[in-house]
């Protein structure tokens, strides 16, 4: 597979964890932002490549797991009413409520669908015009672009049966506030390749000034991230910090402006909960006014009366770097993808997930777990 | 015997435009019900009537008997490269040629919905004559059951197999050993990506087709070679990752696998990035692995490869005396990775 294949090569990622190797003179505290990176890390053992002295730690950038206890709660009462087919990613299904998770709500005969786009959804909305069709808008800036293009062609079909639920996160204000926090510990980030390909990296200038912090726009593939964290170990040792972007096949600077003024369009900034991680100003996305019709939340009233516990789960620590998942009393034991007591454990983007699939319940096995 | 059709599948003998569709009467056993079944399943089948037995009548046999049961819900019931009655022979022949058994008889229990239309039927259950005619087997009992319009999605099929095991062929997971080398019979996920390509409506240059196949002549040519076959498991629901991962668990073995040496052809790799699935958990249906002695293993490769649907066969890895974690896979980069089993449901409604 052209494009894929070149970045998984073997001699590529072992010249360049070599290259790391030379170059690394001391510790350094790297965050890869995005969960699809840690899956990665994961999943081919990057980590076990690299240097003692570099510690890559997992950032908040799942978005399943971000998304509120009291959003899930909302969509769980949504759902099981009789009028409603709800859509949804199919990670989002087995994301625990308070009570149950959407695919308890659908075996209670709910009408819940897992649908591969929004689009899907528009289009169920057209093919079922007595029924309320209501899609569960998760995730980054990389999701949002098709969110707000379903409510433009919702709104320009004038469909008056299709609502979202929306529960939209950004990235710099998270990132400023990990470094923002007293016990930070991250000296470098790996940012999140795919949501610069729509929203470029001019965002995370001021934040390099402010901070005096490295961040590498970074890939997904294993040679990507190693590049990645060669250009930020690099800046790190001769003490430089800078914007730079190793992911220049997808990535430039300004992004993809028609995404961006259609997301400008559609939503607009509010202040946004993060799951286990508490209120961050300015770092969600809400409909704007114009599309207010559209708003779940708005057409079903006041719903889901959450009790917003979050159980034994420490998704909060897990996602801001300061525990890994092997440090949970629960992981693996009575936290599993089957019986998951948090959304970490769910995602295919979760931290836990990850561990646990690629990694066993053994973490800590020298054979297979990270130095 | 039926008239022949141009493609030598017999032609519907039933009057399609008296009732284009399965009734709730054809299950209901009177005379719609024997037409039904006089008329279109058994020469369909191309099976006899037991007359009025309750029960298939077989001559007992000398040595071991293997006997399986598969039930069959996929979802569509025609896809690329077959449909359900493929599976549903396929399904059961391959389970019993993974105890090494030569299948014989099957029966075949069918859940029929309200509204599917006969001529699907038709061609599904001339399919299973065709399959079960290349596996040497014979269809020697039967049921049919109409429900309801919205209560079975078309069509179920049930297979229940008999096979003999010849003398002195002992296959089974207590006979993994270290030192033992893993051979996967061709590529991995084609059936499971064809299905969900036909499901999304995704499509490919080069269009994915099921592999489901019959796999019982290849391990026969393997034992009649003389290897002395430990183990064999066909890579259905959970894919090559499960099956590794119940062997070891059984057996109390490690396996350790490559990943740079699993076969997997581009446009089903090409699938799996695109839905964000891991081919090594994705279902075939005309595919197995087997453990061998490692002395055994390159003759056991040059008789697979003299068969169309092994013709891939490739070394894949080796059974290690470190039982825990079960199984590992060294990554394309170098690094060791745990394989586990699979969580949920990736799929479906695949078979």
């Amino acid at each position: 597979m052209k494009y894929v294949d070149e970045y998984r090569d073997g001699a590529t990622a072992q010249q360049l964890a070599r290259a790391i190797a030379r170059i690394t003179t001391r510790e350094h505290t790297l965050m890869e932002v995005c969960g699809g990176q840690t899956h990665a890390i994961v999943k081919y053992g990057i980590d076990q490549l690299l240097p003692g002295q570099i510690r890559l730690i997992h950032g908040p950038g799942c978005p399943v797991c971000v998304t509120p206890i009291a959003v899930i709660d909302k969509a769980l009462e949504i759902a099981a009413r009789p009028e409603v087919i709800f859509c949804s990613f199919g990670d989002m299904l087995r994301v625990p409520g308070s009570r149950q998770d959407l695919l308890g709500v659908k075996a209670d005969g709910g009408d819940v669908r897992m649908v591969y786009s929004p689009m899907d959804a528009v289009r169920i909305a057209q093919d079922n015009p007595q029924r309320e069709v209501v899609f569960l808008a998760v995730g980054f800036e990389t999701t949002a672009p098709a969110n707000a293009m379903a409510v433009h062609q919702a709104s320009a079909l004038g469909l008056g049966n299709f609502s979202m639920l929306v529960s939209h996160v950004l990235v710099p204000p998270a990132i400023e506030s990990i470094l923002g926090a007293p016990d930070n510990r991250v000296q470098g980030f790996l940012a999140a390749g795919h949501v610069c390909a729509v929203m470029g990296y001019w965002e995370y200038a001021p934040i390099v000034e402010r901070h005096r912090v490295p961040i590498v726009v970074t890939g997904f593939e294993p040679v990507d991230i190693l590049q990645g964290v060669y250009l930020c170990v690099t800046q790190l040792e001769q003490g430089r910090a800078e914007l730079e972007n190793q992911y220049t096949r997808a990535v430039s600077e300004a992004g993809n402006s028609q995404a961006q003024t259609l997301i400008r369009t559609i939503f607009r900034t509010v202040p946004q909960h993060w799951r286990g991680i508490g209120e961050i100003a300015s770092s969600g996305l809400g409909l704007a006014p114009e599309y207010a019709g559209f708003d779940a939340e708005q057409r079903f009233g006041a719903v889901g009366r959450s009790s917003g516990e979050e159980g034994e789960c420490i998704s909060g620590e897990i996602m801001q770097g300061r525990k890994r998942p092997g440090d949970c009393p629960t992981f693996g034991s009575r936290c599993t993808p089957e019986h998951p007591l948090g959304a970490p454990m769910v995602s295919s983007e979760g931290a836990c997930a990850a561990y646990y699939r690629y990694r066993g319940t053994e973490v800590n096995d020298p054979e297979t777990a990270s130095p | 015997m039926s008239d022949t059709s141009a493609n030598n599948l017999p032609v519907c003998p039933l009057p399609l435009d008296d009732h284009p569709c399965v009734l709730l009467a054809h299950g209901g056993g009177g005379r719609l019900m024997h037409r039904l079944l006089d008329e279109l399943i058994l020469p369909a089948l191309g099976a006899e009537s037991a007359g009025a037995h309750d029960a298939a009548v077989l001559e007992a046999t000398e040595g071991r008997l293997a006997f399986t049961t598969d039930s069959f819900v996929v979802n569509p019931l025609f896809f690329p490269g077959g449909n359900i009655g493929h599976l549903a022979v396929h399904g059961t022949v391959n389970d019993l040629a993974m105890s090494g058994a030569i299948a014989k008889q099957l029966s075949v229990g069918l859940i029929l919905e309200e509204g599917l239309p006969l001529a699907d039927l038709w061609r599904i259950l001339c399919s299973m004559r065709e399959a079960g005619a290349a596996a040497g087997i014979r269809f020697v009992t039967g049921d049919t059951k109409v429900v309801d319009r919205g209560k079975g999605d078309g069509l179920f099929v049930n297979t229940s197999g008999l096979g003999v095991i010849a003398d002195g062929v002992d296959i089974r997971p207590g006979r993994v050993q270290p030192g033992d080398t893993v051979i996967v019979s061709g590529d991995l996920g084609r059936h499971g990506m064809a299905i969900m390509a036909s499901r999304e409506r995704l499509s490919f240059e080069t269009p994915i087709r099921s592999d489901s196949a019959d796999l019982g002549t290849a391990v026969q040519t393997l034992l009649r070679a003389g290897i002395d076959v430990h183990c064999l498991r066909d890579l259905t629901r959970g894919g090559l990752a499960s099956a590794l991962h119940e062997i070891a668990v059984a057996t109390r073995v490690g396996i350790r696998i490559e990943q740079a040496r699993l076969p997997v052809a581009e446009t089903v790799a090409g699938a799996c990035e695109m839905l964000g699935l891991d081919p090594l958990y994705v279902a075939c249906e005309g595919r197995f692995v087997t453990f061998v002695p490692a002395a055994q293993s390159d003759q056991a490769l040059d008789v697979l490869h003299g068969h169309a649907v092994a013709e891939q066969a490739t070394r894949i890895g080796e059974v290690i005396d470190t039982p825990r974690p079960p199984v590992t896979m060294t990554s394309s980069i170098g690094a060791r990775r745990v394989i586990d089993m699979l969580s949920g449901e990736q799929l479906p409604r695949i078979c």
